[in-house]
């Protein structure tokens, strides 16, 4: 039957479902499809830090929003045009995320007087009148998978699992999507499980078909896409990112990598890519706890490794002292804390920007080092690479700074061409006339030499150590000198970074100043204001320690500055220390981003306060 | 794909293999109290090294905090002196990343028995190619005499005036529970022995564990005298010899024979028993290391030392490289770029 064709510059989609409903699955391949036709894509799966909750519980709710398009997405979306709803449980949980009018797809069958009560209804929402304000379909996808997949040998229960793909397969429906993407994975995913493949491509039809046949839908959507430029494109999430940057970092330092890790929500997944590398030489050991893992690491750097560790915020508590080691010994690593709700376990499967403050400041000693951070997931990548090559070059640890949604979530990623990556210059000191901590007289630097050469043998440790010989020494000033040494060369780091851009005009009324995963949320607020007129300007860090050195130049045109953060305003804290500059301090600690209205409204606020 | 560090290994120059132990001591004056253990540890290592005909180059000595982590200093190897309680997993990221070389860990009672004893156990576990050496005075020295793990029982410390109450670690037990697959014991007092030790770990492919007794003279004077004396050693030890009946004494009138599973002091001066009646030492039978380990605190037995266990498993760095080489022989292409492309990309033209 012929519909009506709304088009849409971009569109925010949920599905959600028990945990064990499989719609991070779904998500994410609805996410594939959607980058595949070309539109900008921000995702977002919001999971229970439970492992299988019980089943229909309003904790076990596990839930996959996707925002795509052509325009303004730089966030996973603030509300919600099209919920799709497994069971009670979910819809009680994500109703509130709806927009008014919102579509709202609910399968039926899960609806029964057990699960309503498990979601604590006491009328069921889907006849008391209640979701009058929606464009509500109700329809069982269990009932309907049984019924097409009746023939097909399997039993009730992997019947049962089918219908995620349907829903899947309707909303491809809905927004006029190709099935091809996903035909593609099933086939390869059940490549040596021909029944199972067969039921779920059979499914997947069918759930399209439901759309185009069935009444129910009286309209269609489409997504306009943008023109992109021309590349390989795939999505990606901020984890892997990370993981296939250390690699490339590698490669381009021509080193072997080593990755040390212990298992931690939400940074595993970095863990599990690097394991699965080993077809390309990569070196790992899931150590037997966090401060193994960093440790490990340093000994594979002593080794000549590009040497790097991965954890979230309980596992950077612990790994303190071995970065205070890995400071006075002076050589590379790379750590990536992906930060999550604390403090200690905290909320493990929530985001926040609160280990900002440990990354600076949380070591024992004088012992500073450069922190960077990612703005996107994609940006993970380039950032990876950036900490590697500013770690080898100074000889010194880094900390990146990620977070649970930046890990979790996935955009499309043009996918680089590897030579377009600069090369990362290494060179092993083999003259015999080395000198552990004799300095490079621009970076500071001290040179790297590696055991297993002839006559360069020599000690290092944590003990203070003499000025170029690296002899242990408790000498007063030599201890003064080496302090001030390892301070000036990450000072020095500054020269060797790119200046802060910056977004709006030097005479605007306010300035904004982002980090991190708060970019997408800022962006999209800046945006739209400007675009109604507003005078803003906007400034998004990713060099946290040392700042980029016109950072303050820009700061002092500016009478009103807001910095809008994910924890209590450890960045504003920073700014103000460094640049004596009151600036307003906008926090959400909430476990998730800023919505890009939330930042918008702030703005408006400060905008109409009057002086600061 | 050659990274430089391969580059570095297979083309630096030659270097000489015969030593003698002054080319092992740094030009660092060695800072130890005058008549403490470990300098009788610090030669014998510089004897041995000399002797393994393995490039000096090619060593490196891991250490945490602790009286005897202060080693590396003293030896002119590659080194680091690490962090308390992390040597071993330090050491094992050197040797995952560089299974050429000899890695050495040195540490004492308190740095791999308490603070590092995680690392310790999971180390062992995992059978990477690392020499560990536990210099075990009994008692924290660094910091003045505290207790350690594996101070004697009932001990006055100056952290336990009243007498110590934790049961000591038996570090051989815990070696051989943790799946070490060599696990030995010598002390400072015998030169010969500790350098034929030393020389049998250097040459193990593996996890190599050597607890050596060593006397703190300021903290915990005299506490393995019984053992290591000359005067009472005899009476009081038993040194395990591969192939050999588990004989001693001053007189070498006794033995050991298993009673059931437990091992008894038996005469060989009263007719009642004989040398065949004896336990033969098996450095290869994993249940007989742990009997003999669980000598050690037994009052009415002899302190075993000697190799308990020296057995042969593939090590971690091996089944690492194993694994690379079969990954690498499953995956036609192992280009970084198709790697970067994962299972599902897209081309726009």
């Amino acid at each position: 039957m012929e519909r009506d064709v709304i088009y849409l510059e971009d569109v925010t989609i949920r599905f959600a479902g028990d945990s064990g409903d499989g719609m991070q699955l779904t998500g994410s391949k609805f996410s594939d499809t959607s980058a595949f036709i070309g539109a900008d894509v921000s995702t977002f799966p919001d999971y229970p830090s439970e492992v299988r909750a019980p089943e229909g519980t309003l904790y076990g709710v596990s839930a996959y929003q996707i925002h795509f398009g052509s325009k303004g997405v730089y966030t996973p979306g603030d509300k919600i045009d099209v919920l799709v709803a497994m069971n009670p449980a979910s819809l009680k949980v994500n109703l509130p995320f709806l927009r008014e009018k919102g579509i709202l797809i609910v399968n039926t069958a899960n609806f029964t007087e057990k699960n309503l009560k498990l979601a604590k209804y006491e009328t069921n929402p889907l006849e008391d009148g209640s979701l009058k304000n929606y464009q509500v379909f109700k329809i069982n996808f269990n009932e309907i998978v049984k019924e097409i997949l009746k023939d097909s040998g399997l039993s009730p229960k992997q019947i049962e699992r089918t219908k995620n793909i349907f829903a899947l397969g309707l909303t491809y429906w809905l927004f006029d999507l190709p099935l091809t993407e996903t035909e593609h994975w099933i086939k390869k995913k059940f490549g040596k499980k021909p029944e199972i493949a067969e039921a779920n491509l059979k499914v997947l039809r069918a759930g399209y078909e439901f759309g185009e046949t069935n009444e129910l839908f009286a309209i269609r959507y489409r997504i306009s896409t943008k023109k992109l430029e021309p590349g390989v494109y795939r999505n990606i999430t901020g984890n892997e990112a990370v993981a296939l940057a250390l690699v490339v970092a590698a490669k381009k330092a021509n080193l072997p990598l080593f990755l040390g890790s212990y298992p931690i929500t939400p940074a595993s997944e970095i863990l599990h890519y690097i394991a699965s590398y080993k077809p390309y030489g990569v070196l790992h050991l899931q150590a037997e706890d966090e401060i193994g893992g960093v440790t490990s690491a340093i000994g594979a750097a002593y080794g000549g490794a590009l040497a790097a560790t991965s954890t979230s915020g309980p596992g950077l508590s612990l790994k303190v002292e071995g970065l205070g080691l890995a400071v006075i010994l002076e050589l590379p690593l790379i750590v990536v804390d992906v930060q999550r709700a604390g403090p200690s376990t905290g909320m493990p499967t929530k985001m926040e920007q609160s280990d900002l403050f440990i990354s600076m400041f949380g070591r024992h000693g004088e012992a500073p080092l450069p922190v960077l951070a990612a703005s996107t997931p994609t940006d993970c990548f380039d950032m990876t690479i950036e900490a590697a090559r500013i770690a080898i070059k100074y000889m010194t640890p880094v900390i990146l700074l990620t977070d649970g949604y930046l890990g979790q979530s996935s955009e499309e990623w043009k996918i680089p061409d590897l030579d377009s990556i600069p090369e990362i210059p290494v060179e092993f000191y083999t003259k015999p006339d080395y000198l552990p901590y004799k300095r490079d007289p621009i970076t500071l630097a001290r040179s790297w030499a590696i055991p297993g050469y002839p006559g360069l043998e020599h000690r290092i440790g944590g003990l203070e150590k003499e000025d170029v010989t690296g002899v242990i020494s408790q000498d007063p000033l030599n201890h003064q000198r080496m302090v001030e040494l390892r301070a000036e060369k990450i000072n020095r780091i500054q020269q060797d970074i790119p200046d802060a851009e910056l977004f709006g005009s030097e005479d605007a009324d306010l300035l904004i100043i982002g980090w991190g995963s708060t970019y997408g949320s800022i962006k999209a607020a800046f945006d739209r204001l400007t675009e109604k007129g507003y005078k803003l300007a906007y400034v998004h860090l990713k060099y946290l320690n040392p700042f980029p050195k016109n950072l303050g130049s820009i700061i002092e045109k500016f009478d009103k500055i807001l910095v809008p953060e994910n924890n209590l305003g450890q960045l504003a804290f920073i700014l103000q220390g460094k640049f004596l500059k009151p600036v307003i301090s906008y926090h959400k600690i909430q476990g998730r981003i800023f919505l890009s209205s939330e930042i918008e409204n702030k703005i408006l606020e400060v905008l109409n306060q009057k002086g600061r | 794909m050659t990274t430089l560090v391969d580059k570095i290994i297979q083309t630096k120059p030659i270097s000489a293999i015969e030593y003698a132990p002054k080319d092992f001591k740094s030009p660092l004056e060695v800072r130890w109290c005058s008549g403490c253990g470990d300098y009788s540890i610090l030669s014998q290592v510089q004897k041995v090294l000399a002797g393994l005909k393995i490039p000096r180059e090619q060593f490196a000595f891991i250490s945490g905090i602790g009286c005897s982590s202060r080693f590396p200093y003293y030896m002119q190897t590659y080194g680091i002196h690490g962090i308390h309680g992390r040597a071993v997993i330090i050491a094992t990221g050197l040797k995952i990343a560089r299974p050429d070389l000899s890695v050495w860990v040195v540490t004492g009672d308190g740095d791999c028995l308490s603070i590092g004893g995680n690392h310790f156990i999971h180390a062992a576990r995992r059978n990477i190619g690392l020499k560990v050496l536990l210099f075990n005075n009994g008692i924290y020295s660094l910091t003045k005499g505290q207790v350690a793990p594996t101070t004697q029982f009932g001990s006055p410390t100056k952290s336990t005036p009243y007498g110590n109450i934790d049961y000591p670690f038996n570090p051989v037990a815990l070696a051989l529970g943790s799946g070490s697959s060599f696990v030995a014991r010598t002390f400072d007092r015998d030169p010969k022995h500790m350098q034929y030790i030393l020389e049998r770990a250097g040459r193990h492919n593996g996890f190599a564990f050597v607890e050596i007794y060593s006397n703190c003279v300021i903290y915990n004077d005299g506490a393995y005298d019984l053992f290591t004396s000359a005067e009472t050693r005899k009476e009081h030890s038993i040194m395990l010899e591969h192939g050999k009946p588990l004989i001693f004494g001053t007189n070498n009138d006794k033995g050991i024979r298993l009673d059931g599973f437990t091992p008894t002091v038996v005469s060989l001066a009263d007719g009642k028993w004989s040398v065949n009646d004896l336990i033969v030492h098996n450095e290869q039978d994993s249940t007989l290391a742990f009997i003999l380990a669980n000598m050690t605190y037994n009052p009415e037995l002899p302190r075993p030392f000697g190799i308990f266990q020296a057995i042969q498993k593939p090590t971690y760095e091996e089944l690492i490289a194993k694994q690379i080489e079969e990954a690498k022989a499953k995956t036609p292409d192992t280009s970084i770029e198709t790697l970067l492309k994962g299972d599902s990309y897209w081309e726009i033209k």
